[in-house]
């Protein structure tokens, strides 16, 4: 880069971001007006992001239960398509998630690059799998009786995910793709520290063709936002991914009020590819069943 | 009705079965008295006759069982898979011998008809042994992997409407993929499990992979709690289901659970009418209605009502009640006292709500615990008999006028366990089925069973299916 650049650069006071969340396909600020001060790992100042409230929480179940029915029932192909799309979108910014990555993580220019990379390979790989997963976890069984039935892999609903708080963009994007992979929908609670890749990602796939509702990135307190979204009757499942051992346990009970499917904490090491456990935990099987009649399904003599 | 033509008595003997007076709990091959010497009395529904005294588990025995089965995880779960499946063909093999006996026992300590666990319960429990022994050495292939590993012991906690058979779901699996169980079934009918105990005597399985330890909810709490169990397995209500995903908040304990349902059957106006009062039928009246998927919530299309009610009504009316034993009986005994009386306040409840209740005439016996088939017209959303699961011979009857009204109303539930479709049009079955939110769909029948197949809820149904290749899930480290 010549002196002469730099210096022009210097001499242009840049544009900042407002930060904001991403809920219904809509970029609303937090609805409690409150912002929190979001550092680089050496302390110095980014942005401020929104704080989200429960508030915030429940507006987000409305937009995820609201947008469940299209998404879920949108072919699995054309769930793939949509996530292959915002990989391609993911490689068009990304200088600007290797950024907030390395400004995030406290990673050098190349190692956040490989990071944001390796993020948008998982979307890929997720995108392959929404047609997929039915024929490796579905099928038919052998009925002892004259029926035919089938079970099949179907989303458990709406999902709330708290992010990794470490991987803030690789980690995260491992464990919201799976879940809209299969047709659920999701809240994501954004990582504490560093939340920005996460909000950014929302521009990202609000310019993909996924419907407004299907992902909701909320960012604050993990454990504040977190607390409602388990108790909250109308959320079918929750990934404590985010969470210490301590809130981990609290949310999963409360989230046993009604029963939530709840994916607990483990260790992951998000630059491995993944198996399908992710993909698994929050789908059903429903199992259909109809009589064939007295002929077995190959009956015939000829 | 009266016809024409009375069916005379046709009992099956009791003679095939020997209960011993009193038994105690199975832990580790040996029937042991409990560590505080509590009994407790189990009683046949139909007659109030005592039937035999058991030892009642408390939280010392919980310990003691679970030693045993953690003990006995070593050697069995390194067993060649191939090995293990022989034991549970042997198993398999004797239970279809003695299963004149099993059914005639747990007619007698459940209530319910000897038509449907001679013909239902035991045929499934044989078949549960045999489909999961034969995954016992083919674990590779099940699609979890290679080398996929057991994870330890396994405390099981069973209902009382179908007691062999929940144990044969419960044990089948856990025993094929390498576990050991500490297996408590319910207060009021222990005593297929303890029979069961014997048969894995007969088998020569090794001394603590099974240990079946009756008792109360208390016994079943401690065993859930117990810090070196590491798999929970539940079948019962949802409240106790509630409660057991509490406790094991936290832990690494692995979970299923098989809750309640309030399963919607829906019959469309181009239906095989008598096709579908049959459906309807078993769908409540099986067992009493003391069944988790049971169709307790009767969706009609309006055009339709008048005439399926009719049909339905003569058909009840046709229905046989009374002696459990007696080959001709279609509906038996109520499990228990307490039981009777929640189903008893529940139907009060509906008529105090102001739906319309109905039964054909029919008497009860004079000793024993019995409901007569019973049927609600007029029954709304708002109706607590068409929300709250009854567990009983109780049918709600809604109507709907389109397809997607019939789904909305279907869906309007904490439950999603299982729902029925009648209709002779393909297309809207599909259609359906794919929008139903529930983990059994039966099409054109109803309450159907196997092995093979995937069985478990949606929402507040429960988590986890058994059953099928997907029931292996729940007891490998996956």
């Amino acid at each position: 880069m010549s002196e002469k650049t730099d210096k022009t650069e210097q001499q242009r006071l840049s544009v900042f971001k407002t930060y904001k969340l991403y809920v219904g396909g809509k970029f609303p600020r937090s609805e409690s007006g409150r912002v929190y001060e979001v550092t680089d790992s050496k302390g110095k100042w980014l942005a401020n992001a929104p704080l989200s409230s429960r508030k915030d929480a429940r507006d987000a179940v409305v937009a995820a239960r609201k947008a469940f029915g299209g998404w879920s029932g949108a072919t699995a192909y054309n769930r793939g398509q949509i996530l292959y799309r915002v990989a391609e979108m993911l490689e068009g910014r990304k200088d600007q998630f290797v950024r907030e990555v390395a400004d995030a993580e406290g990673l050098s220019k190349s190692k956040a690059a490989a990071v944001v990379d390796a993020a948008i390979d998982r979307w890929v790989w997720y995108a392959g799998w929404t047609d997929k997963i039915a024929q490796v976890v579905g099928g038919g069984n052998p009925v002892a009786g004259p029926f035919f039935n089938l079970s099949t892999p179907e989303p458990t609903g709406v999902v709330t995910v708290l992010a990794p708080q470490e991987s803030s963009f690789l980690g995260l994007v491992s464990v919201i793709a799976p879940v809209i992979a299969t047709g659920n929908t999701v809240i994501v609670i954004a990582s504490e520290k560093s939340p920005l890749p996460a909000l950014s990602l929302g521009e990202v796939l609000a310019t993909s063709d996924l419907p407004g509702g299907v992902v909701n990135v909320l960012s604050g307190k993990t454990a504040e936002i977190a607390a409602p979204l388990a108790a909250h009757q109308d959320v079918n499942a929750i990934d404590l991914a985010g969470a210490d051992d301590e809130l981990a346990k609290e949310l999963e009970i409360a989230a046993a009020d009604n029963l939530k499917r709840v994916l607990r904490p483990q260790p992951v090491d998000y630059s491995r590819t993944p198996g399908t456990e992710r993909l698994t935990a929050f789908l059903e099987t429903k199992t259909v069943w109809h009589p064939t009649g007295s002929l077995g399904a190959s009956g015939s003599s000829y | 009705m009266a016809s024409a033509f009375e069916y005379a008595p046709a009992p099956e003997s009791r003679s095939v079965v020997d209960i011993a007076p009193s038994y105690g709990l199975f832990i580790d091959g040996e029937f042991t008295e409990a560590a505080d010497g509590k009994v407790f009395k189990t009683v046949s529904p139909s007659t109030e006759e005592v039937l035999s005294e058991i030892a009642q588990a408390g939280e010392a025995d919980v310990d003691r069982a679970v030693k045993a089965a953690r003990k006995a995880f070593e050697k069995w779960s390194a067993l060649p898979g191939s090995e293990r499946a022989k034991y549970l063909f042997r198993i398999a093999r004797i239970i279809q011998e003695r299963s004149r006996e099993l059914a005639v026992l747990e007619t007698l300590d459940n209530g319910k008809p000897i038509k449907e666990t001679r013909d239902a319960d035991l045929p499934l429990v044989a078949a549960h042994f045999f489909y999961y022994a034969g995954w016992a050495d083919k674990l590779d292939h099940a699609g979890f992997g290679a080398n996929p590993r057991p994870l330890g012991v396994a405390g099981q906690v069973i209902p009382w409407n179908f007691p062999l058979l929940m144990l044969a779901w419960k044990i089948a699996p856990a025993l094929a993929t390498g576990n050991t169980v500490v297996l408590k079934p319910a207060e009021t009918t222990p005593l297929s499990a303890l029979f069961f105990a014997d048969i894995c005597r007969q088998a020569g399985l090794p001394k603590g992979v099974v240990n079946i330890i009756p008792g109360y909810g208390d016994a079943g709490a401690a065993l859930v709690e117990h810090p070196d169990v590491n798999k929970v397995a539940f079948t019962g209500s949802t409240a106790v289901g509630k409660a057991i995903a509490r406790q094991v908040a936290g832990t690494e304990k692995k979970v299923t659970l098989e809750l309640g349902g309030k399963g919607a059957n829906i019959v469309f106006d181009d239906a095989p009418i008598d096709q579908a009062v049959e459906g309807i039928v078993t769908g409540i009246f099986f067992n009493q209605g003391q069944v988790c998927c049971a169709g307790s919530r009767l969706l009609v299309q309006e055009s339709v009502q008048d005439e399926l009610l009719d049909s339905l009504k003569r058909r009840l009316s046709t229905l046989r009640l009374g002696d459990p034993l007696d080959k001709n009986t279609d509906i038996g005994a109520i499990n228990s006292a307490e039981q009777l009386s929640r189903i008893t306040s529940l139907v009060d409840q509906g008529e105090a709500e102001g739906a319309e209740r109905w039964s054909p005439a029919c008497e009860l016996p004079s000793s024993g615990y019995w409901f007569a088939p019973t049927l609600f017209t007029n029954v709304t959303q708002a109706h607590t008999i068409a929300r709250d699961e009854i567990f009983g011979p109780v049918l709600s009857v809604l109507s709907f006028r389109t397809p997607d009204e019939a789904v909305a109303k279907a869906n309007n539930s904490q439950y999603g366990l299982s729902a029925g479709i009648w209709t002779e049009k393909g297309s809207r079955i599909l259609a359906v089925a794919s929008k139903l939110r529930a983990g059994v769909i039966w099409a054109n029948t109803f309450n159907k069973f196997d092995p093979t197949s995937p069985f478990g809820g949606y929402k507040e149904s429960g988590f986890g299916r058994e059953g099928g290749r997907h029931g292996l899930e729940a007891y490998l480290d996956v």
